[in-house]
């Protein structure tokens, strides 16, 4: 197990800029053996904590997305019908009594893993990501809490599959749909606000070495001014990065020589007709005016 | 669970029985201020202060934070508490004390803070929330048997006599509430088999043939259930209306799942946590505090706007009715109500506006708040009876 101090660093290795709360709470995951619940807006990164955390483990990172109608046949596990078809139309010549082709066509070769099953059936703890989860149905949400708190799998034709590993469990979700009590309370929770403009400027050095140091605290400036504007849609993280990389190709060294090219290029941080109206001409070079 | 293979071990060093039970106190006052905690989160709040993390106060107010929190308006709270509880007398000390200091925090004080004794303008008052707890009315009411029901639903709700026809109108909205919802989703399980064959499943299914498709499989679209978003207008003029209207709320929170409740006057809150509060006292109690801060006049457009822009994509699904409850005296200006409406329109599948004052003779929507939103509504309806909320569930039904 990572002591808690060594967290912070090892995912700022692992290429992801980590407040405390966020160490803390990673370092609790493995501690009290829970799963972390991350809510926050779009873009601030929530997925991104789950692909740097299994890089720090140096595991595997299984991802599930849910959506809407997501069952467990295509979150669990599925025989695969087309090869049990085959399989018994092949040995219908052969005389194999009916028991031995059940066993045979019930058994692990026919098996499909689908991301929970493939999740406990690993030698090594990998990060099961299920992400969005607020997508799913509620009744997907129950069964996940049952597998959550057994980590084990019961498959009727076969039998009970306990778990090789436990895996380390990261939930994100977006807020669309309010999620259960006994959810929330089985996992610890984070939340994961923007990130200030320090945090910001380091994800964007981090991201893209080749900048310019006073470039990245400006782009990361910009932003969080922008972001108190009344927007439709906030951009995320990824926006700066594609903004601080295309103003970076650009050429641009600072942002306050260039209003212009600095207007022109807010498309990568602004995606609606409502939001591209609203910051005009003028209210870029208010913004650029304040970052000093 | 497959011991070996797992990541850690367990923690064998234990806090000490003062500290456990200075937790156990902890955990009580954070029950009390509404936070979700099981034995076993406390149990591993035991570990976590036991661990390396509790090395400094700091630390252990972050830690347990992830641990007791479950959603971010827990969030802010949390750190209020814990101060309040660890930090008061400082936390070194703290660990040394027994449990009895940790008690004599009363939780609600936390949530209030200042000037929380003067109920809001509109909300109901301490007494009508009682009305139900007598539990002699309530069953002499049940006793005037059907006629006497029927009576009273038809009566203006400004025009109830005392705490006993209250009482009645409450229950009898209560019962409606359960009623809609047993309407309303037993529609789901008599649908037609699906269009689609789901081949998938017909293979699963005819395994048993050999794999020849005698039993088909349909795929048909699950419908999603009814949901109820309430606005709920507390202002001043509302005030005789109100009373009623947030027990007809909290009656249809608790028997729909899914179902939004808000509160609005100057401003907006969303009071849906408070109203899943089973008893009635304690749901008004949390609902006042809430819904603090209410100031004169109503601004029905501002609101809505708010509501429109941090509620509305977690509140408003595809098959959503927003009802409002207001009488449309609006004290903000109409061209934002007019543009609140219409981006309201654009993501829900019905607008209910129900308007106490329909009710009344002579009443005509020529305030100009009313005027503004009438456009954008799909039904326009009275709500000063019983009875007028009843004539809505027809409708709910075929939405």
């Amino acid at each position: 197990m990572i002591p808690r101090s060594a967290i912070a660093s090892q995912l700022a290795e692992a290429g992801y800029v980590a407040d405390r709360d966020l160490s803390t709470a990673l370092w609790m995951m493995d501690h009290l053996s829970r799963p972390l619940l991350i809510e926050g807006e779009a873009g601030v990164g929530k997925t991104e904590v789950a692909k740097a955390l299994a890089k720090v483990h140096d595991c595997e990172l299984i991802r599930m997305q849910c959506y809407e109608g997501l069952d467990a046949n295509s979150a669990l596990y599925e025989w695969n019908y087309q090869r049990q078809l085959l399989a018994i139309k092949a040995r219908e010549g052969s005389g194999a009594s009916v028991s031995e082709v059940e066993a045979q066509i019930f058994s692990e070769d026919y098996l499909l893993e689908r991301p929970l099953l493939a999740a406990i059936r690993r030698e090594k703890s990998p990060v099961l990501l299920v992400d969005e989860v607020d997508r799913a149905d509620e009744e997907f949400e129950a069964f996940l809490l049952e597998l959550l708190s057994d980590f084990q799998v019961t498959i009727p034709e076969f039998g009970t599959i306990a778990a090789r590993s436990i895996p380390r469990v990261v939930l994100t979700s977006n807020g669309t749909r309010e999620l259960s009590d006994a959810l929330r309370r089985r996992c610890l929770y984070h939340y994961l606000d923007f990130p200030d403009v320090d945090r910001e400027a380091a994800i964007i050095l981090m991201r893209l070495p080749a900048i310019d140091a006073s470039l990245a605290l400006q782009v990361a400036r910009v932003v969080g001014l922008l972001r108190k504007e009344d927007l439709r849609k906030i951009p995320g993280i990824a926006e700066t990065l594609d903004w601080a990389a295309t103003l970076a190709g650009l050429g641009v060294e600072d942002l306050r020589a260039a209003p212009e090219l600095v207007f022109e290029t807010l498309i990568a941080l602004l995606k609606t007709r409502e939001d591209r109206a609203r910051v005009t001409i003028e209210v870029a070079e208010r913004i650029l005016g304040k970052v000093a | 669970m497959n011991a070996g293979a797992a990541p850690l071990k367990r923690d064998d060093s234990e806090p000490g029985s003062s500290m456990r039970r200075r937790l156990a106190g902890f955990v009580a006052t954070l029950r009390g201020a509404g936070f979700a905690i099981g034995h076993a989160e406390t149990a591993d709040a035991a570990r976590v202060i036991a661990s390396p993390a509790a090395d400094r106060p700091h630390g252990l107010c972050i830690a347990l934070r992830a641990l007791f929190c479950s959603r971010q308006t827990e969030l802010a709270r949390f750190d209020e508490l814990f101060a309040a509880f660890w930090r008061g007398r400082g936390v070194r000390q703290a660990m040394r004390i027994a449990v009895d200091g940790g008690r004599t925090k009363a939780p609600r004080r936390f949530e209030a803070g200042p000037g929380a004794a003067n109920s809001p303008a509109g909300l109901p008052e301490r007494s009508l929330a009682e009305g139900p707890e007598d539990g002699a009315s309530d069953g002499r009411g049940r006793r005037g048997g059907a006629s006497a029901h029927d009576a009273l639903s038809a009566k203006d709700l400004r025009r109830l006599d005392g705490a006993q026809e209250m009482a009645a109108a409450i229950a009898l909205a209560e019962r409606l509430a359960r009623r809609m919802r047993a309407r309303l989703t037993r529609r789901e399980r008599v649908r037609a088999r699906g269009r689609r064959i789901d081949l998938r499943a017909t293979i699963r299914r005819n395994i048993g043939h050999g794999g020849e498709p005698f039993d088909l499989a349909f795929r048909r679209r699950k419908s999603k259930p009814l949901r109820l978003v309430v606005l709920l207008d507390a202002s001043g003029s509302m005030e005789l209306y109100t009373g009623f209207f947030v027990r007809f709320m909290h009656a249809v929170a608790l028997s729909f799942k899914q179902s939004e409740a808000f509160l609005f006057h100057t401003r907006l809150a969303h009071v849906s946590s408070a109203l899943r509060e089973r008893d009635p006292t304690r749901a008004l109690d949390r609902l006042a505090l809430m819904a603090q801060g209410i100031g004169g006049g109503t601004k029905i457009g501002e609101s809505l706007a708010t509501f429109d822009r941090w509620h509305a994509r977690r509140a408003i699904h595809s098959r959503t009715c927003v009802i409002i409850l207001s009488d449309g005296y609006d004290t903000g200006e109409p061209a934002l109500l007019d543009s609140s409406m219409r981006a309201l329109r654009k993501r829900c599948r019905r607008i209910v506006w129900l308007n106490p004052l329909i009710g009344w003779e002579g009443y005509a929507p020529s305030a100009r708040g009313m005027q503004a939103a009438l456009p954008h509504v799909d039904l326009f309806a009275a709500a000063h009876n019983i009875d007028s909320l009843a004539a809505l569930e027809p409708y709910l039904a075929r939405i």
